[in-house]
């Protein structure tokens, strides 16, 4: 008997000894709590915080341990960390449109309520209240809404002046014969590129939905993609893609992809989120640096209903260790002085009072700053379909985008859709 | 006190207990290694598939019995399709990578001027990370600005989708994972040819025997244990791919799931879907299923010698 309790013992020992040498991941143990575990997302915001951030080391003597990473990467570390239950994060960059009802649910985010609340000079009331709400989850707030951004029309001036435009299009009628006109007269153009990917698609077609009147559901909770709005958007999104689009073009594209083609002068027209406008007006990345234009997002049948999100924002990871001084820094990061710097640096903000300021968007082209200001003015307050499975429902409404784009039958494709994604709200109501 | 306990110097209880248990202490880091890394996540995926986990793995789950093979195994839109693209994916690999592995092998086999430079640049694909290789391809292979759209033009043939099209993107995934893994089967090859004695050959090339019976009689026979251990190597590997999918199709193996594997599908549903029970479901049944073609494999080997 005692034979086998010693046994026992030493296999347990030797276990909790490999456990702990994986949990240890290689993090000293003096970090302590002057350490502030931060990871970010790729953004040109991060960029800019990156830059300021000796200057909040100085004054409050803390150390930040940076770890930045792609969108999926991010995602994919997340999930992975927070189901462990990890303490390794501290503050987390955070989509509240795509994770925020999940990590809510889960309870992943630490509760901000007290200190959004508490800090005065801050001024929670500053931030608008759309992106707020995002951020809001049951009544508490788990995030501070970071990066807001619409959808705009990206056009080439050249293409248009070319082919006898004297302005770009005002409603999606026109987008489409100025497409059709540009592709015929420049072979190896196309005439509009955006999106592909099923899932990828989804938000930057929801302003089409929206303009073309249609809805992702009800406000009871009933699947809308195959209303006879929805059925158009689907085809028009689709349709001029698959018309007017690159030849064999990939079902796969997210913006990277997308903006290539665009950045490459391979495409005269491209819709996709104004935050991004830096890769197409930037000579080093992009070959029409100075023929890009921007305006708003053309009208549809119901108007001009771009998407106005929140599409970051910074939270704390419930089980950290170190809160306070987690909140230190996103205090920091988000105060006016940071916020005016980064709208200053291209990445519009959710502060008011810097919103309103023209000294901050002095540096930005000028149509950009008139069609961003046009989407915030008729906007609508998310960009996806608002479920706590994001992923799944992005793939089920994103399908008849594909199949609008490979030539298939959309408006049997939405109806199909609609029943799978009314299974899924179903589920969700349960 | 039993026999075969050595003299101990010290009287220190610990060296008197280690003494006495040689065996369990000498074996035990092997044993916490496979309780640890092995027996535990295997033991663990087991239980969540027998659950409907979801959102959080740490949330309360309630405990389904067989649900989830139920669900999974009657999934015709998702699952089937997926055991069929590994299925598909695994086979033609397999043979291509073999056969191919073989003609280069034996290519390879007699010394020759430059033999050394050669074999570098054969071997050259096999060091490269299959993330980056996948990365590289999905450039070659792009339908508008891709290079091999551009080379077969010089010849006259019409672009094609590649990893873009519906039905040829599998079949390009396919031609990446030949390109980079066929060096691996060489590899393993030309250790057996190399190792194989020439007698029987002399006897032969005497007796009169024409190139293709010295390998088919011969060279092959001989060389069968090789070719079972690459067979079985490669085909456990190909089975499991995930990188090179996952690189150029991204999640969900593509907007028509035209690449997504059991691997990726699994993956989709822990790390998309947050459907921990489901996945874990899927996961189990792969690992019956690597197991079921291991075991098909190694019997045979028995049975032959």
């Amino acid at each position: 008997m005692l034979r086998r309790t010693a046994t026992g013992s030493a296999l347990a020992l030797a276990a909790a000894l490999s456990l702990s040498a994986c949990g240890g991941g290689g993090d000293d143990q003096s970090t302590g709590s002057k350490t502030i575990q931060v990871t970010l997302a790729n953004h040109v915001w991060t960029e800019n915080i990156k830059a300021a951030l000796p200057e909040f080391e100085k004054s409050t003597g803390l150390k930040v341990k940076l770890t930045q990473l792609g969108e999926d990467q991010l995602s994919d570390q997340y999930n992975v960390k927070l189901n462990a239950g990890t303490s390794d994060l501290d503050v987390m960059m955070y989509r509240p449109l795509q994770e925020g009802k999940l990590f809510g649910k889960n309870g992943y985010l630490a509760d901000l309520t007290k200190d959004v609340k508490g800090a005065k000079d801050w001024n929670w009331s500053d931030f608008q209240p759309g992106p707020v709400e995002a951020t809001t989850y049951d009544g508490k707030v788990e995030g501070v809404p970071l990066i807001t951004e619409t959808e705009v029309l990206y056009y080439r001036k050249d293409l248009l002046k070319k082919a006898g435009f004297s302005e770009p299009p005002k409603t999606l009628d026109e987008l489409k014969a100025q497409s059709a006109k540009i592709q015929a007269a420049n072979p190896g153009v196309a005439g509009f590129v955006a999106r592909t990917g099923k899932s990828a698609a989804v938000t930057q077609f929801s302003s089409y939905l929206y303009s073309f009147g249609g809805k992702w559901a009800t406000d009871d909770d009933k699947a809308a993609i195959d209303s006879p709005e929805a059925k158009q958007a689907y085809a028009y999104y689709g349709g001029l893609i698959h018309d007017h689009g690159p030849k064999n073009v990939s079902t796969d594209m997210s913006w990277p992809e997308a903006m290539a083609i665009f950045t490459q002068g391979k495409s005269a027209f491209y819709t996709e989120a104004s935050s991004l406008y830096k890769n197409a007006t930037d000579p080093a990345k992009s070959k029409v640096s100075d023929t890009v234009g921007f305006a708003a997002f053309p009208a549809g049948p119901a108007g001009s209903k771009p998407y106005n999100v929140p599409s970051w924002a910074l939270g704390i990871n419930e089980s950290s260790e170190n809160k306070a001084n987690a909140w230190k820094f996103i205090e920091w990061a988000t105060s006016k002085e940071q916020t005016l710097a980064n709208q200053k640096a291209g990445v519009p903000g959710a502060r008011s009072s810097v919103a309103n300021d023209p000294e901050a968007t002095s540096t930005y082209p000028k149509d950009l700053v008139a069609a961003a200001a046009e989407g915030a003015k008729n906007g609508v307050g998310f960009d996806r379909p608002k479920v706590v499975k994001v992923p799944e429902a992005r793939e089920i409404v994103g399908l008849p985008i594909v199949d609008a784009i490979t030539g298939k039958d959309a408006a049997a494709s939405a109806e199909e859709a609609a029943k799978k994604f009314q299974a899924l709200l179903d589920d969700e109501a349960k | 006190m039993s026999a075969d306990t050595l003299p101990v110097t010290g009287t220190s209880g610990f060296s008197r207990w280690a003494n006495n248990h040689r065996k369990w202490l000498f074996a035990s880091p092997a044993m916490a290694f496979v309780a640890v890394l092995i027996i535990f996540p295997v033991a663990w995926t087991l239980y969540l598939s027998l659950t409907d986990a979801e959102g959080s793995v740490r949330a309360e789950k309630e405990f389904v019995g067989g649900r989830n093979y139920l669900d999974v195994l009657s999934d015709t839109a998702r699952f089937w399709p997926a055991v069929w693209r590994t299925v598909q994916f695994t086979g033609v690999v397999l043979i291509v990578e073999v056969v191919l592995g073989m003609a280069i092998a034996l290519l390879l086999w007699r010394p020759f001027r430059g033999e050394k430079w050669v074999r570098v640049a054969i071997l050259m694909p096999l060091v490269a990370t299959p993330v980056a290789v996948g990365m590289m391809f999905r450039l070659i292979f792009d339908p508008n600005i891709g290079l091999a759209n551009q080379v077969i033009g010089w010849f006259g043939i019409p672009a094609q989708p590649w990893l873009a099209g519906e039905t040829s993107a599998l079949w390009t995934t396919m031609l990446i994972d030949i390109w980079q893994w066929t060096p691996m089967v060489v590899l393993i090859l030309l250790a057996g040819l190399t190792s194989l004695s020439d007698e029987p050959q002399e006897a032969a090339l005497i007796d009169g025997a024409s190139g293709w019976q010295r390998f088919r009689f011969i060279t092959l026979p001989l060389l069968m244990p090789t070719v079972l251990v690459a067979v079985l190597l490669r085909g456990i590997d190909a089975l499991k791919t995930f990188d090179i999918l996952y690189a150029t199709k991204g999640k969900g193996g593509g907007s028509y799931h035209e690449v997504e594997t059991l691997n990726v599908y699994a993956y989709g549903l822990s790390f998309d879907y947050n459907e921990y029970g489901t996945s874990s479901t899927v996961l189990i049944i792969f690992f019956l299923l690597i197991i079921g073609s291991m075991w098909v494999l190694t019997s045979r080997r028995k049975a032959d010698y």
